[in-house]
């Protein structure tokens, strides 16, 4: 199991577990406010962007072309924001802190 | 095998000027084609606004002669437009709730049942009509019985068969809609007219004016698009019978196959906006006061975005379609719309019928420039159970 924590946009944090599918999937089975995941996971919605705690954005890696598109007209984007469905969940996050961006 | 194919007339003009013209009631359109060029616009509120004093001008063909009533957020932009956004964004996540998705599954699985024991089904009138008027009052949350009224209205809120826009025709949804806001006045409930009567705006109560600018966006915004997405959809799985097969027996590609359809049959061409001040939209001139479009079913074509294009790839993972629109203004009703037919799907796989097409009338829209299928007139299809 993968530990993920979450930072909502209330400042309040969530930190929860899964092994599989991507992180929005685990946020959205969990009800993290600001992660909606309207799509279902194919990058069209950019309602489930997170900022990356800097020390992992190694791990994560940077986001996509096609990702990189949709955060580049979202609300809020930093160096270290991602769309969390492109995440998918694996043992290397173990830990990783996620700052919802909207 | 082709009457489920939606072609792309777009694609000459996206590749070598990345605009189109239209026509539209002497107030032309330049029509912005490609997927980034699109977005970008959507995005940039300021210089391509939806609020502006013309109501009915961003609508294509324009509605300006037939409308006085502003569509509320659709017509308004920042930052009032996130305030009216706010009030009903919660109301428009309801279909996410388990008891709102099982009520709907009832609704769809009985009129499929019905259609089964059909010998000939006319899908548009027979199945996608009753299917969006019915799920519609889960919407509102208002009795199923409501629905016959809005069935007996007929496929389009502002469209007759013969004319793209018909006052009359309109004033019987503004006449309807006035006539359920003062009843609701008069005897408040749990439904969406109450609620927006209730709600508070700037430390206001809305007016009639402004719920009644949100219940006919509500009403238009949802009629021919969930409409047009069934009727296509029946159509795709008659000809592609070996995908309903495959949702059969890989149900989580669902997700991805609502996606999948609906940039596919984008079932609104486009989206006007009017420009502020003089600009360029991809390198032409746009006059201050002129009108442009963000043609989604143009951009969600876009070959150096998608790949594979004119293909219906189900499970396709890298999908940023804007059939939904995008950015501030992006479809309230998206979350109903993909539940509808993410159930519709669901229904149709469990059930797996063999689908035969008898006949079928495209309905092409007419945009100047460009001819474009958008679903059907009428389309009579024969369900046949196949075990």
């Amino acid at each position: 199991m993968v530990k993920i924590t979450f930072i909502t946009q209330e400042n309040e944090t969530i930190t929860v577990e899964g092994n599989s599918g991507s992180i929005m999937e685990l946020a959205v089975n969990n009800t993290i406010k600001g992660i909606d995941g309207d799509c279902g996971g194919v990058c069209s919605c950019a309602t489930c962007h997170v900022h990356v705690a800097p020390e992992y954005m190694e791990v994560v890696g940077p986001p996509s072309e096609i990702e990189n598109d949709m955060l580049e007209l979202d609300d809020n984007v930093t160096e270290y924001s991602r769309l969390s469905c492109q995440i998918p969940l694996k043992e290397t996050l173990d830990g990783i802190v996620l700052k919802v961006a909207n | 095998m082709d009457k489920s194919q939606l072609n792309d007339p777009f694609e000459k003009a996206r590749l070598e000027k990345g605009i189109g013209h239209m026509n539209d009631q002497g107030d032309p359109v330049q029509m912005l084609l490609r997927l980034k060029d699109v977005r970008k616009a959507a995005h940039q509120w300021k210089n391509f606004q939806s609020g502006g004093e013309d109501i009915g001008r961003i609508v294509v063909p324009s509605e300006e002669k037939i409308r006085d009533i502003r569509q509320i957020p659709f017509e308004v932009d920042p930052p009032e437009h996130g305030e009216y956004r706010a009030l009903v964004e919660a109301w428009f996540k309801r279909p996410l709730e388990d008891e709102y998705q099982e009520k709907l599954h009832k609704q769809i699985q009985s009129l499929i049942d019905r259609v089964l024991q059909m010998d000939s089904v006319e899908v548009v009138s027979e199945l996608a009509l009753p299917l969006q008027s019915r799920a519609l009052t889960l919407l509102l949350n208002i009795p199923y019985e409501e629905a016959e009224t809005w069935i007996g209205w007929g496929t389009h809120v502002f469209r007759s068969e013969d004319t793209a826009l018909d006052g009359d025709k309109a004033n019987i949804l503004y006449k309807y809609i006035d006539a359920q806001i003062d009843k609701a006045i008069a005897d408040p409930g749990e439904d969406l007219y109450s609620v927006l009567l209730d709600a508070d705006f700037q430390g206001r109560k809305l007016t009639k004016e402004e719920v009644k600018g949100v219940m006919i966006l509500t009403f238009a915004g949802g009629r021919d698009t969930v409409i047009n997405v069934v009727t296509n959809t029946i159509a795709y799985f008659a000809e592609h019978p070996e995908s309903l097969n495959r949702l059969k027996k890989e149900p989580e590609v669902i997700g991805k196959a609502v996606e999948e359809l609906v940039r596919y049959f984008s079932p609104l061409t486009h989206m006007g906006r009017v420009v502020t001040a003089d600009t360029h939209v991809c390198e032409h001139a746009a006059k201050a006061n002129s009108r442009i479009s963000l043609c989604w079913a143009s951009a969600n074509r876009d070959a150096s975005v998608f790949e594979q294009p004119n293909e219906v790839v189900l499970d396709r993972k890298m999908n940023p379609h804007v059939a939904f629109g995008f950015s501030h203004h992006k479809c309230l009703g998206a979350t109903h719309a993909r539940q509808i037919l993410k159930t519709l799907i669901t229904v149709l796989a469990d059930k797996s019928p063999e689908i035969s097409i008898l006949d079928a009338k495209e309905n092409i829209e007419d945009l100047d420039q460009f001819k474009r299928k958008v679903g059907f007139n009428s389309l009579h299809v024969q369900f046949k159970y196949t075990t």
